[in-house]
């Protein structure tokens, strides 16, 4: 691999420090009564939003639908989660190092499913949140379910919630998309390498 | 004719609404009355939309009006005069528990004890280089003399003191340009024993015993707290009104006097008889000098400072006992007596800074002193005796000039930064546009009824938003629909843009305004507070988690550290409580949102509810008389669930063997897992 192309992985690996940086997803929810919307942030390490108290005020208004309150401290990935984007940014500075052509390609499937795994898991979440809901709760409607949508928008009751990404998985996008830049310009000069090679040998 | 109206306004709001006013005066006009005339002259169709705030859009700026006999400043929107809030300062108000739970009592504490009422005169906010800066908002009380501080983040009352040596605290309170000092002078000057106190003597003694006192406020820069630095002790005449100068005159502030005869009775004539009283002008720059040079003596006194905590929430009095005086005879240069129309009433200061407009509201022309010439009077000693040592300067050698035929009664003068000046005229109730320039009258507008005060945005300050004038009528009578014999009083917005006035809109305000203050509202609004944060509250007996609450029991006080959050109480279930205890409800609001308060009432509570902030902690004092189930509840509509947000407390015989015991919700085998109480 040509320094450019280590440079490049390089870029990759760091790519993902975005993920400290900025939140991976959005939640959005409005109603006609919060017009200035209520913003839950998931991180890579935290739960944040548009204000400080944004768990307690979304746990107030789910309570009344029987929904279980949202704690960091529930979510065992917002402590594995760091390290798992270290080992992705050590193992990325490591292969660029190296410059094997064939480990950016291993390094950059294993990223993808990996984030894979995370948008799986977050699924995993809503569904449970949305649907675990308590017997007793003051406000029941039959055959309502509160899943909040993975992409997009979705009317639960008074609230229209919005999933979007963040910037933070601009940080994965970003790694990936460049490790396969890397893995497509290094083919190239791989061949042309080879090509010259053969010039010498004829 | 109705129906007509209905169906246009179906298909075309804004056009039915200019008709509607349209048809309103035709119909008015059939009636042939001279009002009615008067009216269709004054109002163009136009002026629905000059005041039309579309819903959802916000007015322009805020203006505070004084509410005079209700102790309360009320804030509306400008244009569109809609109320958008009333803030409690010297009285009780039992809708947010002001005065009545045990954090804001001490608000209202002198040195006559509690004093749950005043009558709140003047709104003067606070200034930056001459311009109001948005920050706090000074009032005085006039009954029991007091100057109040209300902080613009929470619209709140957060400092209130009492002004000793003084009585009738009307001629007050003044900032000056960078807010410097706040000026209070009294009206009622009475016999000052010097030891903190009045004397015990014969009204016919009142021109060899009374006194009057200007107090001297200082502002602390950064919180705004107030001190009172010293006191001026002037002759025995009523002091009324006063204004700053700025630019040239910026040092100096004037003085209406009136009783200058030193009248002790039937004051309407007996302070009616000189044809000149006085202006009085201080040099406070200078006051300021010579009583940190050390010509101020001091005196025993006795004045309550109350200070509302910032993070508890939690007012404190402290009781002053000296207070630090200038004689205006020990200190050359300090004060002079401009000789005035009979009885005048308002002084405003143009923006320039270079005319004193005296608002002779017995005379017949207008006189305007210029500043200039009042410096050279001083400097060639123009004087015409002198009152107590105090010199008197020469009619003739300070006046700019007099405003000839302007009405009748004239009160006050506002300017609107263009040269013009529009001043009150009580008698023959109209607001009247005179020029600067030439002193000559440009315009003028009839109002309804007896205009006291006027005010034009910042028409005090350097630069007024000369833009609207709000007009506050003494009289009401059938401006609106008839309310039995308390009416509601009435305020006029008049569009002064152009070179007529136009009349805009009539809107009713609560209890009596007097004066008013206008600001633009980008200089207020960014910096309001939309909840106080739970981490800051430093009161001692908050609660910040469900799981701390207690009842507790000391003697014959049972404390209640309790909390409210949508929509519960935690503890809803308390027993233990015996007729006769004093039950000390600590409610912390958990909420940490928007426009989320919860009230707390408990049923027999002889004070009042009380209305907690989120974030914030308040105490409501019940004594229970006789044994049962008392309910307690939120009073603020807070969500679906508020009808559910309410609790019990037993109250059991005195002596009885009840336990304390308090709960929320019941155990449960398996704790669901719920946002609400564990």
């Amino acid at each position: 691999m040509k320094t450019y192309n280590k440079v490049l992985m390089i870029i990759a690996a760091l790519s993902l420090g975005l993920l400290f940086l900025f939140p991976m997803w959005k939640i959005y929810l409005t109603a006609p009564q919060y017009p200035e919307g209520l913003e839950l942030h998931i991180w890579v390490n935290k739960l944040a939003g548009s204000s400080e108290s944004v768990l307690q005020n979304f746990n107030i208004l789910n309570h009344y639908i029987g929904m279980e309150p949202i704690h960091a401290e529930s979510f065992k990935e917002l402590r594995i989660m760091p390290y798992v984007v270290y080992f992705f940014m050590a193992t990325g500075v490591i292969i660029a190092l190296i410059g094997k052509r064939r480990l950016v390609l291993y390094w950059a499937s294993l990223l993808m499913l990996a984030g894979a795994v995370g948008i799986f898991d977050f699924y995993m979440w809503l569904h449970k949140f949305g649907t675990n809901l308590n017997p007793e709760a003051p406000i029941k409607v039959p055959g309502m379910t509160y899943i909040p949508p993975l992409l997009g928008s979705k009317q639960l009751l008074n609230f229209e919630a919005l999933s979007l990404p963040g910037w933070g998985s601009l940080g994965i996008f970003l790694a990936v998309l460049l490790a396969g830049l890397v893995y497509f310009l290094s083919r190239r000069t791989a061949k042309s390498a080879t090509v010259r090679h053969n010039n010498v040998l004829v | 004719m109705e129906i007509l109206i209905n169906k246009l306004k179906k298909a075309a709001p804004k056009v039915t609404l200019l008709m509607a006013l349209a048809t309103g005066a035709a119909l008015q006009g059939c009636g042939g009355s001279e009002k009615a005339n008067a009216q269709d002259d004054a109002v163009s169709a136009d002026a629905a939309t000059a005041v039309y705030v579309a819903p959802g859009e916000h007015d322009e700026l805020y203006s505070f009006l004084s509410g005079g006999f209700n102790g309360q400043v009320s804030v509306y929107g400008i244009p569109s005069g809609r109320l958008l809030k009333v803030i409690p300062v010297f009285t009780q108000f039992a809708e947010n528990g002001y005065g009545y739970n045990e954090e804001s009592k001490a608000m209202l504490q002198t040195s006559h004890g509690f004093v749950p009422w005043d009558d709140l005169h003047h709104p003067k906010l606070s200034r930056a280089d001459g311009m109001a800066d948005g920050r706090w908002l000074f009032v005085n009380g006039n009954n029991t003399p007091r100057v109040a501080r209300v902080d613009l983040k929470t619209f709140e009352t957060v400092e209130i003191m009492e002004i000793p040596n003084s009585a009738g605290n009307h001629c007050s309170p003044y900032p000056t340009n960078n807010n410097e000092y706040v000026l209070a002078g009294t009206r009622f000057s009475v016999p000052l024993d010097m030891k903190g106190g009045t004397q015990d003597v014969s009204l016919s003694e009142y021109k060899d015993k009374f006194r009057g006192s200007i107090s001297f406020i200082k502002v602390d820069k950064e919180h705004g707290d107030m001190e009172l630095d010293f006191q001026v002790l002037v002759p025995g005449f009523d002091y009324d009104l006063a204004n700053g100068g700025k630019g040239p005159s910026n040092d100096w502030v004037f003085f209406t006097t009136y009783n200058t005869e030193k009248s002790a009775t039937l004051k309407e004539l007996g302070a009616s008889q000189n044809d000149r009283d006085y202006l009085a002008a201080i040099n406070w720059k200078l006051a300021a000098k010579y009583a940190a040079e050390g010509k101020a003596k001091e005196m025993p006194a006795n004045y309550y400072h109350n200070k509302m905590d910032e993070k508890s929430h939690i007012a404190k009095s402290t009781v002053k006992k000296t207070v630090r005086y200038l004689l205006p005879e020990d200190c050359p240069g300090m004060m002079y007596l401009l000789p005035a129309p009979k009885s005048p009433h308002g002084i405003d200061v143009d923006p320039t800074g270079e005319y004193m407009v005296v608002n002779g509201k017995l005379a017949s022309s207008l006189p305007v002193f210029a500043f200039s010439k009042m410096m050279k009077a001083i400097e060639n000693k123009d004087f015409d005796g002198d009152v107590n040592g105090i010199p008197v300067l020469k009619y003739e050698s300070v006046l700019a000039a007099e405003v000839k035929e302007p009405g009748l009664g004239p009160l006050h003068t506002e300017f609107d930064g263009k040269g013009n000046a529009y001043s009150t005229m009580f008698v023959s109730s109209e607001v009247v546009k005179w020029s600067l320039e030439d002193f000559q009258v440009k315009d003028r507008m009839p109002v309804f009824y007896s205009p006291g005060h006027l005010m034009i945005p910042g028409g005090d300050t350097r630069e007024p938003y000369g833009k609207y004038m709000v007009v506050m009528n003494k009289i009401t009578k059938d401006r609106f629909l008839p309310t039995g014999p308390e009416l509601m009083h009435s305020a006029q917005l008049i569009d002064i843009s152009g070179e007529k006035m136009k009349m805009l809109l009539d809107f009713p305000t609560v209890a009596e305004p007097h004066y008013a203050q206008g600001i633009r509202a980008d200089l207020v609004a960014p910096n309001s507070v939309k909840f106080f944060k739970l981490d800051e509250n430093t009161h001692p007996e908050a609660v910040k988690n469900e799981k701390d609450v207690s009842v507790t029991r000391n003697g014959k006080t049972v404390k209640v550290n309790m909390t409210s959050i949508r929509s519960h109480f935690t503890p809803d279930n308390i027993e233990g409580v015996q007729v006769g205890d004093t039950v000390l409800f600590h409610v912390t609001n958990l909420e940490q949102d928007w426009d989320v308060p919860h009230g707390f009432a408990v049923m027999g509570a002889n004070n009042a509810e009380t209305l907690i902030m989120p974030g914030a902690t308040q105490t409501l004092r019940w004594v229970p008389k006789q044994a049962g189930i008392f309910p307690f509840y939120c009073t603020d509509f807070c969500s679906a669930l508020h009808q559910e947000m309410q609790g019990y407390v037993r109250v059991s015989p005195r002596g009885s063997k009840v336990p304390i015991k308090f709960s929320t919700g019941e155990k449960k085998p398996v704790p669901p897992a719920t946002a609400s109480v564990e």
